[in-house]
């Protein structure tokens, strides 16, 4: 066990794999010389050579569409794509292909690819540098989606991902990079993906979160508690597809009052869907409206210090909507 | 101009680009009349010119602040216009009842006193009205009126506390019935034996098997309870007298069965030998009916032979929390009345203060005012233990409820002269049996039997000179 900084735990991960197996590869722009934009892949050219960590051109759907392909010849590729916000170029090969490959060849073929990639604002990344995209991959069929905040559930999932028969696509928040730490264990504590983590446990009301935002929303419920008493119980999804219905109904039928926290937009996000399953299938023990909190329903995140700030969700937006839920 | 929560203050306008003040001139309005918007208010004189300043909204004049022939600058306030009423269907912060708006209130109790004021129109009366579905399904499975709740919530709105609060603290939690039919088998059985496990002791190397019934698992919590299931319809013979179920009948009814339904009952009793108390009654009650204006009973005797077992047994004075066991210092003990139509359980608080004469007193006084239906809410809550006494009725064995949320229940029967051995001879002796219910997920048997030994030594030691004041 050691404590390390998300962005340790996610490139000892790929050691660990790559060093256990070798048909685990790395590819991506700047990941292998530069050693990774963010120094997420430092390191590993110097271990395992040009041919198992790959620079590429700055071509996102050849990118995901040569480790597919790759994927499908028996190697294990871990594709990196640079920022989130690039990923759309790829996403015809994401969606089309490696999501539906298993379904469409009744088996035949599998694509055992992970897609890595750096996700989130409030780094003053501006438009294309900050965006949570994740709404347009959670509804794909096919493919799994995992978003994890804690150094140690990157590590559990990277793990989980890589060994996963099928496309993963895995979101690390470039702000939690250097700045969130915790417990990791050395090489082993493989994390399930499709299982969320209550992180407090409460009676008066639930928060559904990830991200960066389980932060923020871990600060606004010790406020809460703190001044009025209102007990909180938050939950990490970590996992943004498959969502552990488990875990999200056995809260909601808890505390019959859910606040739904995420910095991509509200309208269609993971939260709505949340919200639709709540609804849906634990009615009878709510009471109180299912409610959100988002970032702010405009095309990009501002580059402007103060208007990023009125974009992101906070702890003070969080605890606003957490006072006027737990008075409902 | 600026809203106030009930009304608009009306400043004086810039009339002119370098005006700075102006004076008041004659009020064409007065307080108390109604004003449409753009309606005249008040003339006012300026360098520059003479104007009217009309009314920014309709309404009803509230308030004049500035007297006529008074100067004053650009902004100061003229009068005030209360709109009557907020906007209908939003719900302004300002409107939002007390209790709502108080964190205290929604932590701890229902809020006190009055109803909060509606919202007004709209959203706040459908939140007051309607039930969110938790509330709904809870109200079902316990046979609550939602409508008899005051609501802690939003628009005056009944929240899953409140009513969660409510049901359990249902007050007039009678524990038995006067006469009850045979008691249930299991528990005979039970209650057998751990009548035969105080007599006879376990045999050296037998373990000791649990003298009850199996312990019912943990209540689930509310959330997972089954909705109530359909109950056959009852039919109507020709005859019959139907009757509604009255409040009071309906919240015995609702105590009894979340009693039972909670608590595993164990009862254990066993007999005593009154011959003590009955001398020392004897003894004292002229003086004491003289003095006090009443009867003297074995109540007050067995209260306190109670009070005294429960600072010796302190497990007893206890509540069962689900993750923590909760020791009461106070000793409040609560006595079962008889009512007309049904039961009530006044409580006599630190009951350990009071003599023997106090606690007849206390008993006396609540039991009048129980009758009389004057009894404060603050009377009828917070017991830690409940003695009943049906022996008046003439019974000899029962098996009260536990009221809830304490843990044991203490009846005492009919004194009868029987026939008993004493020193290998026999003798008649006044004898009464005590009947003590036990929640078995808190107490077992055997400290349950030490207990009510306890009780039983008290009350057989009690002599002609045992001091009662």
């Amino acid at each position: 066990m050691a404590t390390k900084l998300l962005i340790d735990a996610i490139r000892d991960t790929m050691f660990e794999e790559m060093r256990a197996d070798e048909r685990v590869i790395v590819m991506g722009e700047d990941v292998g010389k530069r050693g990774g934009v963010f120094r997420v892949t430092a390191g590993l050219v110097d271990e395992f050579g040009e041919n198992r960590v790959i620079d590429t051109p700055l071509a996102e759907a050849s990118i995901v569409g040569v480790a597919i392909g790759a994927a499908f010849h028996g190697l294990r590729p871990i594709a990196e794509i640079q920022f989130f916000d690039f990923i759309h170029p790829a996403m015809d090969q994401i969606l089309n292909e490696a999501a539906k490959i298993r379904y469409r060849s009744a088996g035949d073929f599998n694509c055992p690819i992970v897609i890595r990639t750096p996700y989130g604002g409030g780094v003053h990344g501006a438009l294309y540098h900050s965006q949570s995209i994740e709404a347009i991959f959670t509804r794909e069929p096919g493919l799994k989606v995992v978003a994890p905040i804690m150094p140690s559930d990157a590590h559990g999932l990277l793990k989980t991902a890589i060994h996963d028969e099928d496309p993963v696509l895995f979101l690390e928040h470039k702000k939690g990079y250097r700045l969130v730490k915790d417990e990791v264990p050395d090489n082993d504590g493989a994390i399930p993906i499709g299982k969320a983590r209550v992180v407090q446990e409460g009676s008066d009301v639930t928060i559904i979160t990830y991200g960066m935002m389980l932060l923020e929303s871990l600060a606004a419920a010790k406020k809460a508690a703190e001044k009025d008493g209102t007990s909180v119980e938050v939950i990490d999804l970590r996992t943004l597809r498959p969502l552990d219905r488990d875990a999200i109904l056995g809260s909601a039928t808890k505390t019959g009052k859910v606040l739904i926290v995420h910095e991509a937009n509200k309208i269609g996000g993971v939260g709505a869907e949340v919200a639709a399953m709540i609804a849906e299938e634990a009615f009878a023990y709510l009471d109180g409206p299912i409610m959100r909190v988002a970032g702010a329903e405009v095309p990009a995140m501002p580059y402007s210090p103060p208007l990023e700030h009125a974009y992101l969700p906070n702890q003070e937006k969080i605890g606003a909507a957490l006072d006027r839920l737990a008075a409902y | 101009m600026s809203t106030t929560s009930r009304g608009t203050t009306v400043r004086l306008p810039q009339l002119g680009e370098s005006v700075t003040e102006g004076t008041i001139g004659a009020w064409l309005k007065q307080v108390g009349e109604r004003v449409d918007k753009y309606d005249p208010l008040v003339e006012i004189t300026t360098d520059k010119v003479n104007a009217e300043v009309p009314a920014p909204v309709s309404g009803v004049i509230l308030e004049i602040r500035a007297e006529e022939g008074n100067t004053l600058p650009v902004g100061a306030e003229l009068c005030v216009i209360d709109e009557g009423g907020t906007a209908a269907g939003t719900l302004a912060p300002a409107a939002q009842p007390p209790a709502a708006s108080e964190p205290a209130s929604r932590a701890n109790g229902h809020g006190a006193g009055t109803r909060p004021p509606r919202a007004g129109g709209g959203e706040a009366d459908v939140l007051r009205t309607r039930s969110s579905p938790a509330v709904r399904r809870i109200a079902e499975e316990h046979g609550v009126d939602i409508g008899r709740i005051q609501g802690s919530g939003l628009g005056g709105r009944v929240t899953k506390q409140d009513i969660l609060r409510y049901v359990d603290e249902q007050h007039a939690a009678p524990p038995t019935p006067p006469v009850e039919v045979a008691p249930p088998p299991a528990a005979v059985r039970a209650a057998g034996r751990a009548i035969e496990e105080i007599v006879t002791g376990p045999r050296p190397g037998e373990i000791v098997a649990r003298p009850a019934p199996q312990p019912a698992a943990p209540p689930p919590p509310v959330a997972q309870l089954p909705a109530a299931a359909a109950r056959p319809e009852v039919a109507i013979w020709e005859g019959d007298q139907v009757l509604p179920v009255g409040a009071v009948r309906r919240q015995i009814a609702e105590h009894m069965v979340r009693s039972e339904r909670t608590a595993p009952h164990v009862t254990l009793w066993m007999e005593v030998d009154m011959s003590g108390v009955v001398a020392s009654r004897a003894r004292a009650q002229e003086r004491f009916r003289q003095e006090e204006g009443f009867e003297l009973t074995y109540v007050p005797f067995v209260i306190k032979a109670t009070v005294h077992a429960l600072r010796e047994h302190p497990y007893v004075n206890a509540v069962w929390d689900e993750e923590r066991i909760i020791r009461r210092k106070a000793i409040n003990i609560g006595v079962a009345v008889a009512l007309d139509d049904g039961l009530i359980v006044p409580v006599i608080k630190h009951a350990d203060d009071k003599s023997i004469v106090g606690i007849a007193r206390a008993v006396r006084d609540l039991a009048l005012r129980a009758r009389a239906g004057r009894l404060t809410v603050d009377e009828v809550q917070g017991g830690t233990f409940t003695v009943n006494n049906p022996g008046t009725f003439g019974t000899v064995l029962s098996t009260p409820i536990i009221v809830q949320p304490q843990s044991a229940i203490l009846s005492t029967e009919a004194v009868v002269k029987r026939p008993v051995v004493v020193e290998d001879a026999i003798t008649i002796r006044p004898m009464m049996n005590l009947s003590l219910s036990i929640d078995h997920r808190i107490l077992d048997g055997l400290s349950a039997a030490r207990f009510l030994g306890t009780v039983k030594h008290w009350l057989e030691s009690v002599r002609p000179d045992t001091p009662l004041y």
